[in-house]
């Protein structure tokens, strides 16, 4: 028998909702049908927090958190949308599209990319922002796959999935700063990463056009987030993969 | 197993030891007087001695920071038989010779280089954790015992409970000294509190600030001072082991620590059974890889465990789940540094230092247009204008005050309007600095605020870790919203976005060094506005 969980009552943008007191603020939103706004965070994998795309503010002290980190307590009181919130939720954006090279007009993504959605989602319509037009590497090494980093908003779903789920734990972070990068192994091309299995769970996971099929023209790339929630949810049961489910 | 350290015989021989010599000749062997030539010094004042042949009467000791540095080498001269000291500066090899030849055989002291040592730069300070600097040798353990060493150790082993050592230090009123000032006593309660048999406390020697070296020193010139102050911690939080994490550009303080460690644990007091006690502790020694967030507590412990140094979320907070998944408390070295003293002479004793909510001391490290730079240790409260006036010497070259900065890359700049501001944690918060570490940083009239708030923005945007999107990008945007405005390129609506920005990149950010990145210009905003404004003012905006 599962542990029974237990409700609290809780507030999003004034209306009163209840949520279980193992969730995180970002899941109980999802469960009851309220949109907040997230890139890095994966149902399935671990919490990374560095987007920052899905910031609240929580009435006590009117501080911002990460939905997605910030445990549900009883009787919280979580606002989902105000003027300040809205306005970081597009800079933070912004400073995204003007970090890499996201142009969606040629991208294998363009229409089904979460970047691309979330900007609309809060209103993002031009980038205030200099462009920063990073001269990144597109590594087209791996038979089966290719990884655009000019796309890449190291999210580190990648690194998560691959690591947690696949256990191969091909991709790291190098680097700092501006100048951190995702790479294979020890910084080698992905076609000579030994340890890559195939499995495709990182191409599934990535939620811009960084990571997609060989032979994949504008538009044509959709990837299957939604998989990992599985895999981690039938793992977690003692299952495999459902019938329906393919990758 | 190596035999017990008798304190009070070590002391007594130590001191004996030196009322053989009628001279003892203390000679700053900290990094500042070596890089601006002791080694040199010493080295001629020891063949001086050989030559003249005063072996026997003269002893030569290599100290930790006098504080002055500006002015070193420095070095001081003691005459034991009418018991007076004194000091010189600004040494040089030559000079060094006559100390020996003058000085000490013909007893004239050569005036030139004489500093008094009831100056204001001086008498201004209460020397806690910078007691020993200039005083004993920092790679003998015999020098920290002759003066009171690990005393506090051994009567808190002996005969207090931890619980009563941990009730000193609430009592003290102590609050970190790494810079956001959260009160130590609370953080050694929880740490007492959590649950499991395993937990550390961990040393956070990673002091990153420009020109700040108040941590160096004590890691420096008083190694085991730290050790005590760790070992202190451990006994009162139950904790069971412990580190040090030192960055890797303070090789001296590595190795003085390393060795420091050695003796300590060969005299018993620390490893198993210390002092005899059933208390084990053993302190290991970490070194950083260059990455000023290493100083933020999560990361410095992804960091000890091997892991890529950036920060982790809060909720776990360290107390909970730190170090390999256990109860860890990580403290600043200067916190730590105190702590001794209040075993020594109580808690109450330290609260009556410094202000009701700001006790105890503070090093500043004193720095910029000031006609006195170097280490100070003064009580909390002081006024900036004593600092910088008073003890600093002022502004020199007939140029004006301009603004004092504080707290490094996370602080912010406190105008002339402002100079009797009590240094505190509150009185600084409330001018939209912070106290930091204690990097104090003096500009004069010909500082420009704009480039300034460059400078830091270029420091945070090359130290930030990349894990959260609006330290990563949003330092970059800045630097290059600033750099526009101080080459005269901005626009007006450049000051506006930078203003909008910096609320984005404060408010968002993952951790405090992104959420403090901002500082430096939103306080140069506040206090000298015009600045910007004159900069950018009848600029079109470059993409109209």
């Amino acid at each position: 028998m599962p542990e029974r969980r237990t409700a609290v009552p809780v507030t999003f943008d004034g209306e009163d909702f209840e949520a279980y007191d193992d969730e995180s603020v970002l899941q109980a939103a999802r469960r009851n049908g309220i949109a907040i706004p997230a890139l890095c965070y994966l149902e399935g994998l671990s919490v990374w927090g560095g987007c920052r795309v899905c910031v609240v503010e929580v009435a006590e002290d009117h501080r911002l958190r990460p939905a997605c980190a910030t445990p549900v307590k009883a009787d919280m009181e979580i606002k989902v949308h105000t003027p300040r919130l809205d306005s970081y939720r597009k800079s933070i954006l912004e400073l995204l599209f003007a970090e890499g090279n996201h142009v969606c007009a040629v991208c294998v993504s363009n229409g089904r990319c979460e970047l691309q959605d979330t900007a609309v989602e809060v209103g993002m319509d031009h980038v205030r922002y200099d462009q920063q037009a990073p001269a990144r590497k597109v590594d087209a090494s791996h038979a089966k796959y290719v990884f655009d980093h000019n796309r890449c908003i190291l999210c580190t779903r990648c690194v998560r999935v691959c690591d947690e789920i696949e256990g191969a734990h091909v991709w790291d972070i190098a680097e700092r700063g501006a100048g951190s990068e995702i790479i294979a192994e020890m910084d080698v091309p992905w076609g000579d990463a030994k340890s890559c299995t195939w499995c495709g769970k990182c191409v599934a996971a990535c939620p811009t056009g960084s990571l997609f099929y060989h032979g994949k023209a504008v538009g044509e790339m959709e990837h299957s987030a939604d998989i990992i929630r599985v895999l981690a949810s039938a793992r977690g049961k003692g299952e495999w993969l459902s019938p329906e489910v393919s990758l | 197993m190596a035999a017990i350290i008798d304190l009070h015989e070590v002391a007594e021989r130590e001191l004996e030891a030196r009322t053989r010599y009628p001279w003892r000749v203390k000679a700053c062997a900290s990094t500042a007087c070596q890089s601006a030539g002791a080694d040199a010094v010493v080295r001629s004042i020891e063949a001086t001695v050989a030559a003249e042949h005063l072996e026997l009467d003269v002893q030569v000791v290599p100290t930790g920071c006098m504080g002055l540095c500006s002015r070193g080498p420095l070095v001081r001269v003691l005459q034991r038989d009418v018991d007076t000291e004194t000091m010189y500066a600004d040494l040089t090899p030559e000079v060094g010779e006559q100390i020996v030849t003058s000085h000490i055989k013909a007893k004239k002291p050569i005036d030139t280089h004489v500093i008094d040592e009831k100056m204001p730069f001086f008498a201004g300070q209460e020397k806690v954790v910078l007691a020993n600097g200039g005083v004993i040798d920092p790679n003998r353990i015999e020098g920290y015992v002759a003066h009171g060493g690990y005393l506090a150790l051994q009567k808190a082993l002996t005969s207090m409970r931890p619980e009563e050592v941990l009730d000193e230090v609430v009592a003290s009123g102590i609050r970190g000294r790494g810079g956001a000032g959260y009160p130590t006593g609370s953080k050694w309660s929880l740490l007492a509190g959590a649950p499991g048999d395993v937990k550390y406390v961990v040393a956070n020697g990673d002091e990153g600030d420009p020109g700040a070296y108040m941590d160096r020193t004590i890691m420096e010139d008083d190694p085991h001072r730290l050790l005590e102050g760790l070992a202190l911690a451990a006994y009162a939080t139950g904790a069971t082991g412990a580190y040090i994490y030192v960055r890797a550009e303070y090789p001296r303080a590595i190795q003085r620590l390393d060795r420091a460690i050695r003796v300590a644990r060969r005299s018993r007091l620390l490893g198993r059974r210390i002092l005899d006690t059933d208390f084990d502790l053993n302190i290991e020694l970490r070194i950083g890889a260059g990455a000023f967030v290493c100083g933020e507590e999560t990361a410095l412990i992804s960091s000890i465990e091997g892991k890529r140094g950036q920060p982790n979320l809060r909720p776990p907070y360290p107390t909970e789940a730190g170090l390999w998944g256990q109860p860890t408390m990580v403290q600043n070295v200067e916190t730590l540094a105190n702590i001794s003293s209040i075993i020594n002479r109580g808690g109450e004793w330290f609260s009556s230092i410094g202000t009701p909510k700001s006790t105890g001391t503070k090093v500043f490290a004193l720095a910029g247009d000031l006609t006195n730079t170097g280490l100070i240790e003064v009580p909390m409260g002081t006024t900036l204008r004593h600092i910088v006036e008073v003890m600093g010497g002022g502004v020199p070259d007939g140029h004006e005050f301009k603004a004092a900065q504080t707290g490094g890359p996370s602080g912010g700049c406190i105008p002339a309007s402002h100079l009797d501001t009590p240094v505190d944690y509150e009185s600084l918060r409330r001018l939209g600095s912070i106290m930091g570490s204690g990097g104090l940083v003096v500009m004069d009239d010909r500082t420009s605020m704009p480039e300034l708030a460059r400078y830091f923005m270029e420091f945070s945007m090359d130290e930030s870790c990349g894990k959260c999107a609006p330290c990563r990008t949003g330092t970059v945007q800045l630097h290059g919203l600033l750099d526009r405005i101080a080459t005269g390129t901005g626009s007006e609506g450049d000051v506006r976005e930078l203003e909008h920005l910096c609320q984005v990149v404060r408010d968002t950010s993952l951790c405090g060094l992104g959420q403090a990145a901002p500082n430096p210009i939103l306080s140069t905003l506040h206090f000298f506005r015009d600045e910007y404004t004159d900069a950018v003012s009848g600029k079109e905006p470059a993409d109209a």
